[in-house]
């Protein structure tokens, strides 16, 4: 089935992905720039008819992101498709049940609305919320965060993270921003990708005793190698990046999430000035595309890392990096960057 | 019972989980229950019973049990927890699953401390109480679970009883979670054996109990 093009907010493409995706149950709490994905999610289940076919949407506003995360957790181990959506403080309270999804394995899928931190900060925007998303739990950060740039890619993304979250059972992240959130942009839906399946972790037909706690240092030194060779059995199947335009390129610019969209203008133009300079975007920010990185990086002269943030991304870029080559970058935390600043940084 | 205990010796939770055990036999539900348990020394319950089990964070047992219990309707969703578990770190999730009358059941053991960590000072420490984090005795107020959850819904059932009244065990637990099957929030408190962090030998410990309920009215409320 071909569908027509939609003129949808990023909240909007957020709900169409979930719901395509078999979700039936939201937990979330109201925290701007996210909020307007449990209205919108709440507005769409008040009809039992989407797209002209019968669904039963579920929701619940919790007291507090805490409460929606915990929540999550129960649902995905009752075996339903839950997922729940927050931003900037609320993403650091949701670090409570993260952690537990990332020691119990559990299928969790939150969309993270990045806005201006630290603290209360901004309310619209950044690209600060990179480390929780990866690193936010008390453990080993064996988390799938994927990072879209535009409205098309969020309905993509949004529909792999619940797959892949059901399938490999590690928490997954949808990193975006308020602007993002609240465009309104001319989506393409025609990704087409069969749902896996929810199966309830107990049951009445099930006796099982789960646990995230661990008497002995070997007992979960062993749970947590296997956690990592499960990753990164993953990894290879889920890991995504674009290239744009890096062949001979001199400079490599590495951006993510919407900045990318300004990066591969800034490119555009550069390269019309007779510049060598391509552009490198992690989709996955975890697992990183590190091999990927690695064989562009072997000839190139300079790495330009490109963010809204002081620094989130070179860091991961620096973590990956096998080749000695220099990094630099255009740093601006919670501020949006356009393609002409990038130019101008690299004339 | 599948497993030997972890528990201290002369703990309270053995009673509460082997009679929690028997009333869901008795009822036939426990293949429908789902039992969740909060962090402190209820986590030592997670392999305790032949039921299905899982651990969750300190605080969090009820809010996860909400979502359990929305997406499986049919099962028996019991959030297990102590009284710091459910009055302190957890008392916003508590008190929100009450006051929406979420159909899920909450056993609440107190023992007047937090115990798993050695003895501090909880919410359910009684007036001048004496613990590792007041050591001159408790000045702070003494959270009133059961009163409390009773203030803020009419339809759930609540109850506190005590680990040295069994038949009010019994029925507190049956009465609980048939309020759960009619839809309504249930919360049963438990008042309970510590000897441990007591430091009580023999009847000193049940004379410590008998002491707790001069404090906490035992009853239906």
């Amino acid at each position: 089935m071909t569908r027509e093009k939609q003129f949808l907010t990023g909240a909007e493409v957020v709900v169409q992905a979930a719901i395509d995706a078999g979700a039936t149950m939201m937990f979330g709490y109201p925290i701007t720039p996210g909020t307007e994905i449990l209205s919108h999610w709440i507005k769409t289940a008040q009809t039992r008819l989407i797209g002209g076919q019968a669904k039963n949407l579920r929701y619940l506003q919790t007291e507090d992101e805490i409460a929606a995360g915990f929540a999550v957790c129960g649902s995905v181990m009752a075996g339903e498709k839950a997922f729940t959506a927050t931003a900037g403080p609320g993403t650091t309270l949701m670090q409570d049940a993260m952690s537990m999804a990332d020691g119990m394995r559990l299928p969790f899928v939150s969309i993270i609305v990045q806005r201006g931190g630290p603290s209360s900060g901004t309310v619209i925007y950044s690209q600060q919320e990179v480390n929780l998303a990866i690193h936010g739990g008390n453990g080993e950060s064996l988390r799938l965060v994927y990072s879209p740039s535009n409205l098309s890619e969020l309905y993509e993304y949004t529909r792999l993270a619940f797959n892949n979250a059901w399938k490999y059972k590690f928490p997954t992240v949808v990193l975006s921003d308020g602007f993002l959130m609240k465009t309104r942009q001319t989506v393409d839906l025609n990704f087409e990708i069969e749902n896996i399946k929810s199966e309830p972790f107990v049951s009445e037909n099930t006796q099982k005793n789960i646990r995230n706690i661990y008497s002995f240092e070997e007992e979960l030194g062993e749970k947590l190698a296997q956690d990592k060779k499960d990753f990164e059995e993953m990894a290879h199947e889920v890991v995504k990046f674009e290239s744009y335009k890096v062949e001979s390129c001199e400079t490599l610019i590495v951006a993510h999430g919407i900045v990318a969209g300004a990066a591969k203008m800034a490119v555009d133009e550069l390269q019309k000035q007779g510049k060598k300079v391509g552009l490198f975007r992690p989709i996955t920010l975890s697992p990183f595309p590190k091999d990927e990185l690695n064989k562009i990086a072997q000839s190139v002269k300079k790495i330009f890392v490109v963010e809204s943030s002081m620094g989130q991304l070179r860091d991961l870029v620096k973590q990956n990096l096998e080749v000695a080559v220099e990094v630099d970058g255009l740093y601006k935390p919670a501020e949006g960057i356009e393609a002409e600043e990038i130019v101008k940084s690299l004339t | 019972m599948s497993k030997e205990a972890k528990f201290c010796p002369g703990c309270g939770h053995t009673i509460v989980l082997r009679f929690l055990y028997s009333v869901l036999k008795e009822m036939g539900l426990e293949k429908k229950a789902v039992l969740g348990l909060d962090i402190g020394c209820s986590l030592l319950a997670w392999d305790f019973l032949p039921i299905n089990t899982f651990q969750t964070h300190h605080g969090r047992v009820t809010p996860t049990m909400v979502g359990f219990k929305r997406s499986q309707p049919n099962s028996v969703s019991i959030g297990y927890t102590g009284d710091g578990g459910a009055y302190a770190i957890g008392m916003q999730g508590l008190f929100w699953a009450a006051l929406r009358n979420d159909p899920v059941t909450v056993i609440v053991v107190n023992n007047t401390i937090y115990a798993m960590t050695g003895g501090q000072l909880a919410p359910t420490t009684m007036p001048g109480q004496k613990t590792d984090t007041s050591p001159s005795g408790n000045e702070q107020a003494t959270v009133m679970g059961p009163e409390l959850i009773r203030s803020l819904n009419a339809k759930a059932y609540v109850a506190r009883t005590a680990v040295n009244d069994v038949a009010g065990l019994q029925s507190a637990l049956r009465k609980a979670f048939e309020a759960q099957k009619a839809g309504n929030f249930s919360l049963v408190e438990v008042l309970s054996f510590c000897p441990t962090n007591w430091r009580t030998k023999g009847s000193e410990t049940n004379e410590f109990l008998e002491n707790m309920k001069r404090v906490f009215k035992l009853g239906e409320f």
